[in-house]
Order: C-alpha cells, then sequence, then structure tokens
C-alpha cells in the first residue's frame, strides 16, 4: 500500500502503526525446523579483545596461565565497554593479532586458548536465584561483569541500556523476536526450545528498568515460536501485562526504532535512545543469556548460530562458544573447500562478506552463510546509471531519499548529504535490495559516513589546535602584562634608589619584550619626576 | 570473482532497467494496437520507423561516445521511439518521424549523458521541437478508419499498404492531395471559441461524442485517441508497481477539478471536465509521459505536487493558451521544477519533527 495513503489510514485510526518502506526478500529459512545443535569445543578458541561496540579490552592473563571455562580473561577499559571470558577450560597459549569477522579483513589482539578437554566451570559467580528482590544495580553490574552486548548482531553493551533513570522512565520492554533477516533461524530456534528462560529474563529485564509492561514481537513466519511464547507467558502468573504480537513479515522489522514505531506508534527522535521515549528492546539471545548470567551465574561464553547459505550442504543451528574458528564450523557443516564459496557473518542484507574462514566466532556472529559466487553475483552486478525510479524512497523505513543521497555522497559533497539526513541511515539494504540500476547505495552511505566523520573529526582537531594556539598566545600576553606590572610594582616600592640601581634596571630591562622596556622607561621618568 | 570490495546487501530483488522499460513497453501494447486499428498502416510505419531510428541512434551515440553497445539493450531507446511515434499524428511524413527520433536520442538523452540524466521526456521534448520546427505537419489530424479531407468525401485507405507506403514517403500529393487536414476537438472548440460560439455548440458542430472520444474514434495523435487503451495500460503499470498512483491521479484530478470549477462558472466559455479528460493527451500524459522516472520526483509528495503543476499548466494552455494542448508543454515545465521539487519535498525523516529538518 502507498506509504501516503497508509498514513492517513493511520491517522484515522483505520490501521495499526507500520514503519514505511520495507522490502520482501526471499527468506531462505531452510533451518527453521532443525533444533539447536551443541558443538563440540574446538582445540583452540581464539578471543578478540573486542566484541562489542565501545572500547577494546586489555588482556588480564598471560601466555601459559590456566583458565577456568567463564573466568575473565579481558577487563573492559572504559564505560562502553564488557569484559571477554574464557569460553573453556585450558591454557592460554598465545596473545597476538587475529582476524575478525571485519569485511577489511583487520585484525585484533586475541587470546588464544587451548583446550584441555575438561570444561570446568569457574564457579565464583553466585546465582542469583531470588532476583526479584536484588538491587537493579547489582543486576546490572551482573550484566556488565557477564559480557552481555547485544546478540541481535549490534553487540551494544547490554547493561548500559539495563538502568532506571528518573528522567525517562522506562514503560514498556519489547522483546524483539523479529529476527528479520534472510537465512537466520537462531532467534527462531531460541523461544521454540528456550521459551521459559527467555521470558524468566524478560521478567529480569522488566524488573531491572521497573517497567509495568511488555510486548513480545514475532513476525508470522514464526507462528509456532509466537505460540510456544504465548503458551510460556499464560503459564506464568507475574506477567499479565505482557503481550505477544504477531507482525506481518517485512523487513526490516526488527530494526528497533522500526520495530518501536510499529508496536507503539512512537518515533524515537533522531539522536536519541529508545529509553528516552520510555521503552527498552532487547532480542531474545540477550534476554535467555541474561537469564544465563543471573539465574545461573554463568557469564557470556556461548551463543546461537545460524550455519546456512545455499552453498552449504547440512545448513543447522549450533551453540557455540565464543572464540570457534568458523572454519570448524563450515568443515562440521559438510564445506571444507572454500575456492568458489563467498562467506556471510550475519545475514545477507547487513551482513559482512569475509574473503576466508580464518575467524572466530564472536558476540555479533548472528549467522554465518556460504554462498554460492552466483548469488553473490546476482546482487552485486555491475552499477548502470540511476533511473531515479524512486524505488529506493519507497523501501527505505526511515523515509531518507537513497539516491538524491547516494549522489552527494560519489560527488563527496558531504555536508549536503549530512542535511539530506545521511546520519538517520540505519544501513539496512532495503534501498540497494529494489534498486533496478544494482547501485550499491548503502556502500555509498558507508563512504559518506566515514568520510563525513573523518573530516568532522580533522575539523575539530584543527579547532582544538587553533584554541589551544589561541589560548597559548593570550597566555603569554597575559604573562608579558604580569611582568610588567610586577615590574613596576617593584620599582615603585625600592624606588628612589641610587645610580646604580638605575643602571642595574636598565641592564635588566635591555633585553626584554618591547612593552616592558618602555613601560621602565616611562616609569624611570616619573620616578625621576618624583625626586 | 574479480570482486574487490562487496558492501551489504547480499541479495537483490532481481528489478533491472531493462524489464522496468519493458514493462513500459507492454503497458503501451493495447494504445499501440488501438493506433493501428484506427490509423491502419500508417501507425505500423511511424511506430516502426520511430523505434528502429531511435535504436540506431542511440547505438552510434554509445559506439561515439566509446560506451558499450550493449547498454542498447536496456530497452530505453526502444521505448523512446515508441513514445515518440504514439504522440505523431497518422500524416506525418517519414522524415520528420527520424527526425523526431534523432532529437529524442541525441538532443533528449544522450547530450545530458545519456540514460538517466536527462531533464526532459526525451520523446516529449522531440515532439515540441517537431511542433514548432513543424506546426503545420503537426498539427495535421486525419479522421481515424479513413482519411477524409474534412467534409469533402474523398477517402484515402489507410489500410492499404501501398497508399500508405505513398502517404508516408511521398506525401499528400503523390495520391492526388494538396494536403489531408482535419480538426481535432480541442483545435476545434480553440478556434470556434475565438469567433465567440459557446463550447457546446462547437461540439455539436463537430459531432463530437464522449463514447467515440474514450474509445479513440476521433482525430488526434495515433496514440493518444484512446483513452480506454491507454487506462488499461496504465492500470497494469500500476499493478506492477512500475508507477505510483500519485502524479497520474494528482495530474488528471487537477485537469478535472479545474475543468469542473470554470465550467461551473461558464459552461459557455470552459469545456466539460469529461471533455478534457479524453481530449489530447492527457491521459497519455498523465500515466505514461509525466510518469517517466529520469524526469519525475522520487519522493512521493514531490510526485504529487508534479501533478498537480502538471494539471494546472495543461488546463491553462488548453484554455486560455496559444496552442490547443497543453499536455506536454505542462510535462516538459515542470520537468524543469524536479530538482527543486526533490529538493523542497523530500519525506519527513524518521525521528524528525519536521519535513527537511537535519
Amino acid at each position: 500500500m502507498p506509504a501516503m495513503v497508509r498514513k492517513l489510514a493511520q491517522r484515522l485510526g483505520m490501521l495499526q502503526h507500520s514503519f514505511v518502506g520495507g522490502v520482501h526478500p526471499n527468506m531462505h529459512k531452510l533451518t527453521a525446523d532443525i533444533a539447536i545443535e551443541e558443538c563440540d569445543i574446538a582445540p583452540v578458541h581464539v578471543l578478540p579483545m573486542k566484541q562489542h561496540i565501545g572500547e577494546i579490552c586489555s588482556p588480564l592473563v598471560g601466555v601459559g596461565d590456566l583458565v577456568l571455562r567463564g573466568q575473565k580473561i579481558a577487563r573492559s577499559e572504559g564505560y562502553l565497554s564488557v569484559p571477554v571470558h574464557a569460553p573453556t577450560s585450558g591454557r592460554v597459549v598465545k596473545i597476538e593479532e587475529h582476524t575478525i569477522p571485519h569485511p577489511s579483513g583487520m585484525g585484533l589482539p586475541s587470546i588464544f586458548i587451548e583446550s584441555d578437554g575438561d570444561d570446568k566451570n569457574d564457579e565464583s559467580r553466585a546465582p542469583i536465584s531470588d532476583w526479584i528482590n536484588t538491587d537493579p544495580t547489582q543486576l546490572r553490574e551482573r550484566a556488565r561483569m557477564c559480557g552481555l552486548a547485544g546478540l541481535g548482531g549490534a553487540v551494544f553493551p547490554t547493561f548500559i541500556k539495563l538502568v532506571q533513570d528518573k528522567r525517562f522512565p522506562i514503560e514498556t520492554v519489547v522483546l524483539n523476536g523479529i529476527e528479520c533477516e534472510p537465512y537466520l533461524t537462531n532467534d527462531h530456534r531460541l523461544m521454540l526450545e528456550h521459551a521459559e528462560e527467555i521470558l524468566e529474563g524478560m521478567a529480569i529485564i522488566m524488573h531491572m528498568v521497573g517497567a509495568d509492561s511488555g510486548i513480545i514481537a514475532v513476525e508470522d513466519n514464526k507462528q509456532d515460536a509466537a505460540d510456544t511464547m504465548q503458551q510460556a507467558l499464560d503459564a506464568r502468573s507475574d506477567m499479565e501485562n505482557v503481550v505477544v504480537l504477531v507482525l506481518p513479515t517485512r523487513y526490516p522489522q526488527g530494526s528497533e526504532k522500526q520495530l518501536i514505531y510499529t508496536l507503539t506508534g512512537r518515533e524515537v527522535p533522531a539522536g536519541k535512545l529508545p529509553m528516552h521515549i520510555g521503552v527498552l528492546c532487547q532480542n531474545v539471545g540477550t534476554t535467555k543469556a541474561l537469564y544465563d548470567a543471573v539465574v545461573l551465574g554463568k557469564p557470556l561464553t556461548e551463543r546461537t548460530v545460524t550455519v546456512s547459505g545455499d552453498a552449504l550442504p547440512n545448513p543447522t543451528n549450533l551453540r557455540v562458544r565464543l572464540g570457534t574458528p568458523v572454519r570448524t564450523l563450515f568443515a562440521r557443516q559438510g564445506l571444507e573447500d572454500f575456492s568458489d564459496i563467498q562467506i556471510v557473518h550475519g545475514g545477507p542484507m547487513m551482513g559482512e562478506r569475509l574473503k576466508n574462514p580464518d575467524f572466530p566466532v564472536v558476540k555479533s556472529s548472528t549467522g554465518l552463510l556460504a554462498m554460492s559466487v552466483q548469488a553473490m553475483k546476482a546482487a552485486h552486478t555491475v552499477e548502470q546509471p540511476c533511473i531515479r525510479c524512486g524505488h529506493c524512497s519507497e523501501a527505505c523505513p526511515v523515509s531518507l531519499v537513497p539516491n538524491l543521497l547516494a549522489d552527494q555522497c560519489r560527488s563527496d559533497q558531504f555536508e549536503k548529504a549530512a542535511q539530506y539526513d545521511l546520519f538517520d541511515c540505519i544501513e539496512c539494504g532495503a534501498c540497494s535490495y529494489v534498486c533496478p540500476s544494482n547501485i550499491p547505495l548503502v556502500h555509498y552511505f558507508r563512504y559518506g559516513k566515514g568520510q563525513l566523520a573523518l573530516q568532522r573529526r580533522e575539523d575539530s582537531f584543527a579547532e582544538a589546535s587553533r584554541k589551544r594556539s589561541e589560548a597559548r598566545d593570550a597566555r603569554i600576553e597575559r604573562e608579558k602584562a604580569e611582568k610588567a606590572a610586577r615590574r613596576t610594582r617593584v620599582r615603585q616600592t625600592h624606588a628612589p634608589k641610587t645610580d646604580e640601581a638605575k643602571a642595574e634596571t636598565a641592564a635588566e630591562t635591555g633585553g626584554g619584550a618591547k612593552p616592558a622596556a618602555e613601560a621602565t622607561v616611562a616609569d624611570s621618568k616619573t620616578v625621576e619626576s618624583k625626586d | 570473482m574479480s570482486l574487490i570490495m562487496l558492501s551489504s546487501p547480499h541479495a537483490h530483488g532481481g528489478d533491472s532497467i531493462r524489464m522496468i522499460m519493458l514493462t513500459v513497453m507492454l503497458a503501451l501494447l493495447p494504445a499501440a494496437g488501438v493506433s493501428v486499428y484506427l490509423f491502419g498502416w500508417m501507425a505500423v510505419l511511424l511506430i516502426v520507423t520511430c523505434m528502429l531510428t531511435a535504436l540506431m541512434t542511440e547505438a552510434l551515440c554509445l559506439k561515439w561516445m566509446g560506451r558499450p553497445v550493449s547498454t542498447l539493450l536496456d530497452n530505453s531507446a526502444a521505448l523512446t521511439g515508441l513514445f515518440l511515434a504514439l504522440t505523431l499524428p497518422a500524416a506525418t511524413p517519414w522524415w520528420m518521424a527520424v527526425l523526431g527520433s534523432v532529437f529524442a536520442i541525441v538532443l533528449g538523452k544522450q547530450l545530458y549523458g545519456g540514460l538517466g540524466y536527462n531533464i526532459f521526456n526525451p520523446a516529449l521534448s522531440a515532439r515540441v521541437i517537431l511542433l514548432i520546427s513543424f506546426p503545420l505537419n503537426m498539427t495535421t489530424w486525419i479522421m481515424p478508419m479513413s482519411a477524409s479531407m474534412g467534409a469533402v468525401e474523398p477517402v484515402i485507405n489507410l489500410y492499404d499498404f501501398s497508399t500508405c507506403v505513398t502517404l508516408f514517403f511521398a506525401g499528400p500529393g503523390a495520391l492526388g492531395f494538396d494536403a489531408i487536414s482535419m480538426a481535432s476537438p480541442l483545435g476545434y472548440i480553440k478556434t470556434e471559441a475565438t469567433l465567440g460560439v459557446p463550447v457546446a455548440d462547437a461540439l455539436n458542430a463537430y459531432g463530437y461524442s464522449y463514447l467515440d472520444a474514450f474509445l479513440g474514434f476521433e482525430a488526434g495523435s495515433i496514440g493518444e485517441t484512446s483513452a480506454l487503451a491507454l487506462l488499461i495500460g496504465g492500470i497494469f503499470l500500476l499493478a506492477r508497481h512500475s508507477i505510483t498512483w500519485h502524479i497520474p491521479f494528482s495530474y488528471i484530478v487537477t485537469v478535472l477539478l479545474l475543468a469542473w470549477l470554470f465550467n461551473a462558472l461558464n459552461p459557455d466559455q470552459f469545456a466539460t471536465p469529461m471533455f478534457h479528460l479524453f481530449a489530447g493527451g492527457l491521459i497519455l500524459c498523465a500515466f505514461f509521459m509525466a510518469t517517466d522516472p529520469v524526469s519525475s520526483p522520487v519522493t512521493p509528495l514531490g510526485q504529487v505536487v508534479f501533478g498537480v503543476g502538471c494539471g494546472v499548466i495543461t488546463w491553462s494552455i488548453r484554455t486560455w493558451g496559444g496552442y490547443p494542448e497543453g499536455a506536454m508543454f505542462a510535462v516538459l515545465l515542470m520537468n524543469c521544477a524536479v530538482p527543486l521539487i526533490d529538493h523542497y519535498f523530500r519525506p519527513r525523516v524518521y525521528g524528525h519533527k519536521h519535513r527537511n529538518e537535519s
């Protein structure tokens, strides 16, 4: 339905709210019916020092140290950061840079842990089963110490969101079970297999933020998951204000801001967070991890990963320890030869394409897809001129005009692109998906954002050094003036003296700055006249 | 795979320029079919000549510009040729069809930088160049199903191939006529209005009927006479999501509203809304020309503004202008305003209070 008609209908109260734009990609949910399998512990785990959005961690262990599963091996530095834990028991064999899942192929300092096969747990964190009577700040510290970050793929440190702020009281907790990316089914399976734990986690979140209502949002291609959640909800007596809502499948419904609008009819203001409109959104995987952290005392050392793709012989859902090399996961599912394979980390709409499978599973690994060259080529054909069909504008869930933005980014008019709200782009890829000219619009936007950020950083740096230099000049001036004033004072108190003293003063000021010297001359004149 | 950097998304909906252009050509099939039915071999000759010339010109341009000639396969040149043919009178001689197609591709499109960069709709700009350069030929209409010379009886058989070839390549002189002429309803009431004849009387004298106008049995460019065929194509485009309702709807509604208002005030001077709806190139322009993606706004509200502008200008030229028909001028004039419209009528971005707030 055209956006304008829909908006009009919404105003008249004829329709539920629904985010604008969006697309209906072929979902390829090959693994929807495959239960989560337990993946074997790898011989060596590689743990990058940054698996979240924010500051990089620093290692707490040295080479040769023995570690237990769940032991903190890297400390968070700064506020926007969470620690890293050992995924299994074993020995630290080396600490060096290793490739992380990033399209550039960049690396980060990583801790390599050789498994001893015993998988012994670190029992130092006591379970908090009586969380309902526990202070939310203590639970929040537990979430931070257990290394929780958004497992939907954005890996934003979870504890930051789990806060009670009197200025912005949270009214509604949204449990995000949308999973709108094609191929990915791990949230789907988690809801089917761990509904009770997820609900318990949601109850903990509601207790922590003081929310009194909750919404569990599921797309209608996961009706079974919605039913399971509803049954689990019915079995509880303490969550009457929580509802399960089934939404029509549309990408990118799982995007936080879009989902919040669809559910509440309220938009998160630009530059603000959902908490500013009284909403907290958590992914089901993160919620389950919070349950594990609080009720079981288990830090985040594993996650569910959908291993799939059109070129993978046996797609499945796996519960994988963090740090497991991706190559072994693909090998487990029957893929060893990567010569004609393109690897995607995450979903096909927003995931990163990687050149080789030599990277570990990290907290953001929602999916690992082995795509055939043909499938990738179909999605990345030669760019043709824009014919301004406007399909991108229709598909954009934030109502940008992607073709104009792309023109501006391509011609390096970044400030203009910023005026056209470049930074409101959520990089969902809906525009590129519908573009008949195969223009990699999102790629241009990323380029534009990067260049603009760089430009602004340089500007602010230049501004800062200009201010510094001005401040320095002002200080030198001030010091000179003070010096001169001091001298005048000194001379006034000690004058009139002998001719020797006068000669001394002259010698003293001779090497001084000019204004000071003038002042001295003038002063000595007044002194003389006083005589 | 020679891919250096691949940025997400790694999935594509499969839409392509070629398919979009093909869809529009399919949508023009009913109108083209009706034009052949009404104007016989003349329509066939015009359509074939224009499409072939457009394709050949495009190929030459691409070759000269050092661009891959395979770009031809995007169907845009063929579509431009078809568009142009459908806006020409049936008695257009071959050299004008060729000239028009060359204008459309060279002046209308390639000089701007090729597909996607032209400000004006190529077919319409070529048609206007022809109209201004050869006003007599371009306003010489022949009656469909035959070719009458006004009230005089001698008839040219449009369904006879050799007659049409002679008329197309050698002109009416070769068939023993000085010229063929027949006023279009719009032209007729305009002339009569200057003589002070009320609209209704003029239409009676012309022998106008709404049904004929709806079905296409009236004088006019070969592809614009049948409102029915064009509406079928337009609805096909809407259903296939090749165009949105914004431009056609706002364009036609604006013309209808203005016509209704002024007709209600003074029925003797102003024609009825229904007359305006079926007359001239309104429906062709509203569904096919104004919606040309390259030269129309991209944002929904901008498209509505564009459509309203087209409607106001169309009706104004028809009513007060020097030319009987204003639809193509309206579209071209509004084409100029597209960058401005795109700038000022962007949608309100999520999380922003107002439009154009950054």
